[in-house]
């Protein structure tokens, strides 16, 4: 080996030793990250903190089915048990109602604080004599049996106004003590965890802490299934895996046996992989640094570029005779002849994926990230590190028989050439009279998650009466104390909605906590004891009270007049404190305060306009109104846009590439001719078979061009060797076996990249030979 | 209720005559399996109800009046129309309250009292001995055209604020619920069935 050689190969193996310690320290994820943009307003902000982190995302459902209802409601009990001493876990709950005396101590010893109608009108004279009118109508009613043994303490009904407040919202129906689905058929938990959403790693230990729990204490006769967008997360993340796994594997095998038995040669196949698989290392180790953690569809992706960057080996061998040294030239042949055509092919790859490097879609910026480091090193390796290494007697089967047969056919399919404009005409005419959208708007179609898991979490969501949180106001400052005093002002306006009917209901932290400036205001407005006595008197007047009924109202107002408001440390373990912590987190240094809405009917949409205009009025600072599902939508539908943009300036920079490179305009259009048909027809076929295309397909065509650009490079020249001829088949073999068979694969994203790519870098091929020049 | 469960409800009712008119049973004095029997056959009841609360505190008794809807063999409703409007549902074991605009569920095993106090009715109203004997120890007296369930509490929790209760129908019809409480308050319902609706 000459000393350039040896250079060479020495760092190229340092480089592998870098990018294999980079790749061993990477994470993976499979969650909604992919997705969610990189620079966001501050609505898409809340977003995506929603999704990541967000109450709803933490949410973990539980089902226990099979065996009878006993047992399930037994396990229910001994799960939500275990699960409540496990740090990991915010809170469990099946439905038993274990801190039920402790809420009811709480509420009714700070009920001059939390009540929404303590005010300095209460303690009128009017005030008093409307509200214990009030609490004696309510000694009438069903529940007058309990309210009897209250009414000396709180002849106001201050408990009762909490508990209105409080609300109960939807239940879902119990038995024996515990939550069950509306068929009974399932028993019913509900967990939140420590880890955030997008913390899959984090969410993999919480369900795997559910399931030892579970297995540790039900019997074998039930099972467990869980939903959220924790376990579909984990679950999506180990489906791509096992999928990579698989059908990489299964590439991996095809193009190895094709090469084998092309090379005759278990070290020339060893030394081919290599420019691969330092590829790919280099990948991942880029997509590592660049964006922290590697996405599945990534990972998935990557796998399938083996197929191409394989190709540069194939070419280098197929000429392996040329690569020797010949005594006295210092460059190979190979290098001179073959060597300008790879490496204008290996630019027209990385410019086409560099433009989704701008992408504000991390998920596409990662693919382009991936695919540049990858081609640009193995191309590389091919070049620099692959030839020294080549062994001198190296003898591949001679291919030239099978590369005459082809030039034969050549000829003939020349021939072709106008049914060929004739069937790109009809897949123009298919893709524009189509009549529903061609491409998906939705961001739900990038969902890793099987359609049977989606149904199985609605039908638990419906039963837990836990209906998605679609709408949300969100208010912002910078401690905790100021983001609920900001809600407590927000309340004003929204209440003024409800009664207008723009919305049913909201719901806000300060429900289950007012902020301290809200209670001190309330316990001021508590009177001295004689005032107090005074004007109850008075209020009583009309009122068949009997005298002297109340006097532990009295002093439990004058003990309240004493008190300190309330804080988040005095209501630890309550369910306040479960509420309040769903509704009021902390995002970076700041605090949110999150005031979910309801529509007023199911189906029905909020007006936005209305609402940020009420919000606006109320002139509170950092408050935004959130329509969460129309901020995705919206979002995909920017993506999407962008990816389009992006791909048509990735297609102009090929074409820059190649206009570059040629100095031809006729001959950029004779090479990219081929390609545009090859990604027209494709897509038609998708379109007939009802696809919806999505942004991965665009990836897919963006591929066709980058990798169908190669043969078409090849095809443009001159004189064609029958030698690469055979090349180039061995070469389309080995891509369609790599991105192939990713269309079979069940995850949609890695099927939308494979039944793209598979049948287009086929069609690539055939139609560059269609549309060779005449020879 | 719906035409289709008419006739059943119409043999229902004949069953519950056939058995009041029946000469060997009126001879014999009544037992609680036969009460319980006739009014298991009830699969559904309404009727109107007026309640009068006596109560220390107040210097008048407080009145309420409404509907109540039983349908067998675990869903009471009790709709309060005057003085103000609430709804009380049981279904199963799960309580709920509806009053304007909020609505509270309890779930029965949370709140011992008020599950004697509901179950005193559901049961009687489904004859379920079994329900009412979790609570209360019972003594029937009369026959059966009048007759006079006692439930004496069991259940300490439910002791603590109930006395007794008294239950008095005909047939397989409840017209009055006394409760009398242990602080010597007492509440007074009487029951009208207004038959299938």
């Amino acid at each position: 080996m000459t000393l350039r050689g040896r250079i060479a190969v020495v760092l190229w193996l340092a480089f592998i030793t870098v990018c294999a310690t980079l790749v061993s320290r990477a994470h993976f994820t499979a969650d909604l990250s992919a997705f969610l943009p990189r620079a966001p307003t501050a609505e898409q902000q809340l977003l995506v903190d929603q999704l990541k982190s967000g109450i709803a995302s933490r949410l973990i459902l539980i089902g226990i089915e099979g065996g009878t209802a006993a047992q399930r409601s037994q396990a229910s009990r001994a799960l939500a048990e275990k699960l409540r001493t496990d740090p990991q876990f915010l809170h469990a709950a099946n439905g038993e109602t274990t801190s039920l005396e402790r809420d009811q101590q709480v509420l009714f010893d700070n009920r001059y604080q939390l009540s929404p109608a303590v005010s300095p009108a209460l303690f009128t004279v009017e005030g008093l004599e409307a509200a214990v009118a009030d609490s004696i109508d309510q000694l009438a009613s069903s529940t007058g049996l309990l309210g009897k043994r209250l009414f000396p303490h709180d002849p106001t009904g201050e408990f009762m106004h909490i508990l209105d407040s409080l609300g109960g919202g939807s239940q879902p129906r119990t038995r024996d003590g515990v939550w069950v689905s509306r068929d009974d058929q399932r028993a019913l938990l509900l967990v939140r965890t420590q880890a955030e959403g997008s913390d899959t790693d984090g969410q993999e230990r919480a369900l795997h802490a559910i399931r030892s729990a579970f297995e540790a204490s039900a019997p074998a006769s039930l099972q467990l299934v869980m939903t959220g967008p924790g376990p579909f997360s984990v679950e999506a993340r180990d489906s791509i895996k096992q999928e990579v796994a698989r059908l990489s594997g299964l590439g991996v095998l095809i193009i190895m046996s094709l090469l084998l038995l092309v090379y005759r040669s278990p070290r020339a196949l060893f030394l081919g992989l290599l420019p691969v698989l330092s590829g790919a290392l280099a990948g991942i180790a880029a997509v590592s640094l660049g964006f922290g953690t590697i996405h599945g569809v990534t990972l998935g992706f990557g796998t399938a570029l083996i197929g191409e960057a394989v190709d540069y080996s194939i070419y280098l061998f197929m000429q392996s005779e040329h690569t020797r040294p010949i005594a006295g030239e210092p460059e190979t042949r190979w290098i001179r002849t073959y060597w300008p055509t790879i490496r204008i092919g290996v630019f027209t790859s990385v410019f086409g994926f560099a433009s989704l490097l701008f992408s504000g879609f991390p998920g596409l910026a990662q693919l382009g990230l991936y695919a540049v480091a990858g081609l640009t090193t193995a191309a590389l390796v091919t070049r620099f590190v692959l030839p020294h290494l080549l062994p001198g007697n190296l003898h591949i089967r001679d291919v030239t028989a099978l590369g005459n047969r082809l030039q034969g056919w050549r000829q003939p399919l020349t021939r072709l050439r106008w049914p060929l404009f004739g069937l790109f005409l009809a897949a123009i005419a298919i893709v524009t009279l189509h009549r529903e959208p061609i491409w998906n708007q939705e961001l739900s179609a990038l969902s890793p998650v099987s359609s049977a898991d989606q149904a199985l979490d609605a039908s638990m969501r419906a039963d837990m009466g836990a209906p998605d949180v679609r709408y949300l106001v969100v208010v912002t400052a910078a401690d905790m104390q100021a983001a609920l005093a900001a809600s407590e002002r927000i309340s004003q306006p929204l209440r003024k909605l409800v009664d207008a009917g723009v919305i049913a209901d909201f719901e806000g932290p300060a429900t289950y906590l007012p902020s301290m400036a809200m209670q001190q205001q309330r316990l001021a407005s508590l009177p001295n004891p004689v005032t107090l006595r005074l004007r109850f008197q008075a209020a009583i007047a009309h009122l068949p009270l009997r005298p002297g009924q109340v006097e532990a109202f009295f002093s439990d107002v004058e003990a309240a007049r004493q008190r300190t408001p309330l804080q988040r440390e005095d209501i630890e373990g309550t369910s306040l404190a479960q509420g309040l912590d769903a509704l009021l987190v902390k995002t970076g240094t700041r605090w949110a305060a999150l005031m979910p809405l309801r529509a007023p009917a199911a189906a029905a949409e909020i007006d936005a306009d209305t609402l940020r205009t009420a919000l606006a009025a109320s002139g509170v600072a950092d408050v935004y109104f959130v329509d969460l599902k129309g901020e995705s939508d919206r979002l995909y539908t920017g993506y999407l846009r962008e990816a389009i943009l992006l791909s048509l300036v990735g297609l102009l920079a090929i074409a820059a590439v190649l206009f570059a490179a040629t100095r031809s305009a006729a001959r950029v259009v004779r090479i990219v001719m081929p390609l545009a048909m090859a990604v027209v027809v494709v897509v038609a076929g998708l379109v007939l078979a009802g696809q919806a295309l999505t942004i991965l397909h665009l990836v897919g065509m963006l591929l066709i061009v980058a990798v169908g650009s190669n043969y078409a490079l090849f095809f443009d020249q001159d004189n064609i060797a029958s030698r690469t001829l055979a090349a180039l088949l061995l070469a389309v073999t080995t891509t369609v076996a790599g991105f192939g068979l990713l269309g079979f694969s069940s995850v949609p994203v890695l099927n939308a990249i494979g039944t793209t790519v598979g049948p287009g870098a086929i069609l690539a091929l055939l139609f560059s030979a269609i549309l060779a020049r005449r020879t | 209720m719906t035409s289709s469960c008419r006739p059943l409800f119409r043999v229902c009712l004949l069953a519950g005559w056939l058995v009041l008119f029946s000469p060997a049973l009126q001879a014999a004095p009544l037992s609680i399996a036969q009460l319980m029997t006739t009014l298991a056959r009830q699969p559904q009841a309404a009727a109107t109800f007026t309640e009068k609360k006596t109560l220390a505190m107040l210097e008048q008794p407080l009145e309420s009046s409404g509907e109540l809807l039983y349908t067998a063999p675990n869903r009471l409703e009790k709709r309060t129309l005057k003085p103000r409007a609430e709804t009380m549902v049981l279904d199963g074991d799960t309580l709920t309250l509806s009053r304007g605009r909020r609505q509270h569920v309890l779930q029965l095993q949370d709140y011992p009292e008020v599950a004697g106090m509901v179950e005193s009715i559901r049961a009687t109203l489904a004859g379920d001995r079994h329900a009412l004997e979790r609570f209360y120890t019972l003594a029937l007296s009369g026959e059966m055209e009048a007759w006079t369930l006692q439930l004496v509490p069991i259940d300490p929790r439910v002791g603590k604020l109930i006395a007794r209760i008294q239950v008095a129908g005909g047939g397989n019809e409840v017209r009055s619920v006394e409760v009398l409480q242990v602080d010597g308050d007492r509440s007074l319902m009487r029951i009208t069935p207004t038959g299938a609706q």
